[in-house]
């Protein structure tokens, strides 16, 4: 299953390099004696929307985790647009244009509205873009703009997670990380969630997203990755694996 | 009537020190969940160093009035380095801890702090330098003096400069964010170990200007002073709910109110039988009564959950 190293002096390997935005080879992730992620290879293009499906504790949020700089692996490689991020804090990540969405959403219920979505810019030192940002922002999701001094505990679980994204859309990210945005929402919001994700895949940029709902993730994606017990087990076109059997059975009730 | 007056403006002057101390107390639990046990030695420290740095100076000739701010300068300096060190050096490295270690290494700071500070200013009762002609004013029968004024007035003010910090600035709202969730905090970009120290250096800073407060209003400074004064402070958040800032700054306040009002009335009260030297107690029945019947504080919400 592990991707050849590729050798970096051959050019056409090299060009395609170029192009991904990340890359992760041989990646370990464990809690303590917990062997959570049992290095993995995976890689995410520019401008691509990539989904990682697979089932209960196969190890999806900890690789987001890994990701964003919350848990130091103990294995492999963590390369980001030509730079190794295995040692850089999670804070420094942002200003390099990674953003995760957390599962659970991880909107701040003390602050309100609009301070959370400040601190989505909280990396930033553009002043006057931010204000154009949040600006756009309550243009995508209006329901925030009449919500926007009220504390974000007080928001709906639908509502947070408009401003969740929001919120790391503020940070103004070249690698949108979401897990599970579809989580315990009524299906009009899940439909909503996923057009904003569409939108924001259309404008370019480049998105990993973490789904229960399998269905949805292919079908919106443009590859996706299977993973099982801590182990990508299925990779491909996300058409390609929404016709397979094996997703049919495992993972689409079919 | 002219002692119930007094006691109020004694009152007052005390509670604008213990609000103070106490929202160092309630700024470190808000965010890391941690009683720093150690910050009323920090009290003592800024005592004690803007004490030395104003002796000093008065001694080389510098001005009362420029000699004054300078070494409360220096103090909330010093006390800052002190508060970012501790923090480093005791609280940092068992972040992860169980909850009882961080709240004994505390204790040990402490002790730690007391007996350096023994070492370098000795055991002795230092005397604050007279400055000014510190007049004292008759309003409806009762006295306060331009200490005092000077005191109530700028812990008044440093309260407020501290609620803009933490609700209007960036700063404040990263603080908060950390408060509540640090891993979302981190996802935002903020460097939670900047904003940790940040917020220990704030609430030594408080702690210098309380600590200059104090010595100043009773003339004295001493190695011992900051434990009966960092308990009080404590009992002070706890009444107003630890881990909120209004909350803090309201039980500093109260506390001082029902000490100094307890102390004029207790001879009344008892037939005589104790005399206002037992005013000490009242802060620690006000800290029984509230952990027995409120635990969460006046305005707290959430010390059940967390202590
Ligand atoms: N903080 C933790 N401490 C110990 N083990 C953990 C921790 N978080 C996750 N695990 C374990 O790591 C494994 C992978 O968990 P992870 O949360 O990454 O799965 P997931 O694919 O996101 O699952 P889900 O779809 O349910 O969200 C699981 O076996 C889980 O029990
Ligand atoms: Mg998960």
């Amino acid at each position: 299953m592990k991707c050849a190293t590729i050798p970096a002096s051959s050019p056409p390997i090299l060009e395609r390099r170029v192009n991904k935005l990340l890359e992760i080879s041989g990646l370990e992730v464990g809690y303590g004696g917990i062997h959570a992620v049992k290095g993995i290879d995976f890689h995410i293009g520019q401008g691509e929307l990539v989904a990682l499906i697979g089932s209960n504790g196969a190890g999806k949020t900890t690789t987001l985790k890994a990701l964003a700089g919350l848990i130091a692996p103990v294995g492999g490689q963590i390369d980001y647009d030509g730079r190794v991020l295995n040692a850089v804090p999670a804070h420094q990540r942002v200003s390099m244009g990674i953003a995760l969405v957390p599962e659970g959403r991880g909107v701040f219920a003390r602050l309100t509205v609009a301070e959370n979505l400040l601190m989505g810019a909280y990396s930033r030192r553009d002043h006057a873009a931010i204000d154009d940002d949040l600006a756009r922002m309550y243009a995508l999701f209006p329901r925030l703009v009449e919500r926007r001094d009220q504390l974000a505990g007080t928001l709906s679980g639908g509502e947070q997670q408009m401003l969740a994204m929001a919120r790391a859309l503020m940070s103004r990210p070249r690698l949108l990380m979401l897990d599970e945005p579809s989580m315990g929402l009524a299906p009009l919001m899940v439909k909503k969630i996923f057009e904003t994700i569409r939108e924001v895949a259309a404008q370019g940029m480049s998105i990993l997203l973490v789904e229960q709902n399998a269905r949805l993730a292919l079908q919106v994606s443009s590859r996706s990755y299977v993973m099982e017990g801590g182990s990508i087990t299925l990779s491909g076109a996300s058409a390609d694996l929404l016709g397979s059997d094996a997703v049919q059975r495992a993972y689409l009730g079919g | 009537m002219e002692i119930f007056f007094q006691q109020i403006i004694n009152g007052l002057v005390q509670g604008s020190v213990y609000a103070l101390v106490a929202l160092g107390y309630t700024m470190v639990y808000g965010i890391l969940g941690l009683i720093n046990f150690a910050h009323g030695e920090v009290v003592m420290v800024g005592a004690m160093l803007a004490l030395s740095a104003l002796t000093a100076l008065i001694g080389w000739g510098v001005p009362p009035l420029l000699a004054l701010p300078v070494s409360l300068l220096l103090a909330m300096a010093g006390c800052m380095l002190l508060g970012f060190g501790i923090e480093r050096i005791a609280y940092r490295p068992l972040r992860h801890a169980p909850r009882l270690a961080p709240l004994i290494t505390a204790i040990g700071v402490s002790i730690v702090l007391q007996n350096l500070a023994m070492m370098i200013w000795g055991r002795e009762y230092h005397a604050f330098p007279q400055l000014i002609n510190n007049q004292s004013h008759h309003v409806g029968g009762a006295i306060i003096n331009d200490i005092q004024i000077v005191i109530i007035i700028t812990a008044l003010g440093l309260m407020a400069g501290l609620m803009a910090i933490v609700h209007r600035t960036s700063l404040g709202c990263a603080m908060r964010a950390v408060a509540e969730n640090q891993h979302a905090a981190q996802l935002m970009g903020v460097d939670v170990n900047r904003v940790i120290s940040v917020t220990f250096m704030l609430g030594s800073a408080l702690a210098a200007i309380a600590g200059l407060m104090v010595s100043a209003n009773y003339g004295l400074a001493h190695y011992y002073m900051g434990f009966l004064l960092g308990l009080k402070a404590f009992t002070a958040a706890v009444l107003g709910g630890i881990g909120n800032l209004r909350g803090a700054m309201l039980g500093g306040l109260l506390l001082g109110l029902i000490e100094s009002l307890g102390a004029g009335y207790i001879g009344d009260l008892t037939g005589g039988f104790l005399g206002s030297q037992y005013q000490d107690v009242f802060a620690f029945f006000v800290l029984i009564a509230v952990l027995v019947f409120r635990p969460s504080g006046l305005l707290g919400e959430r010390l059940a959950e967390r202590a």
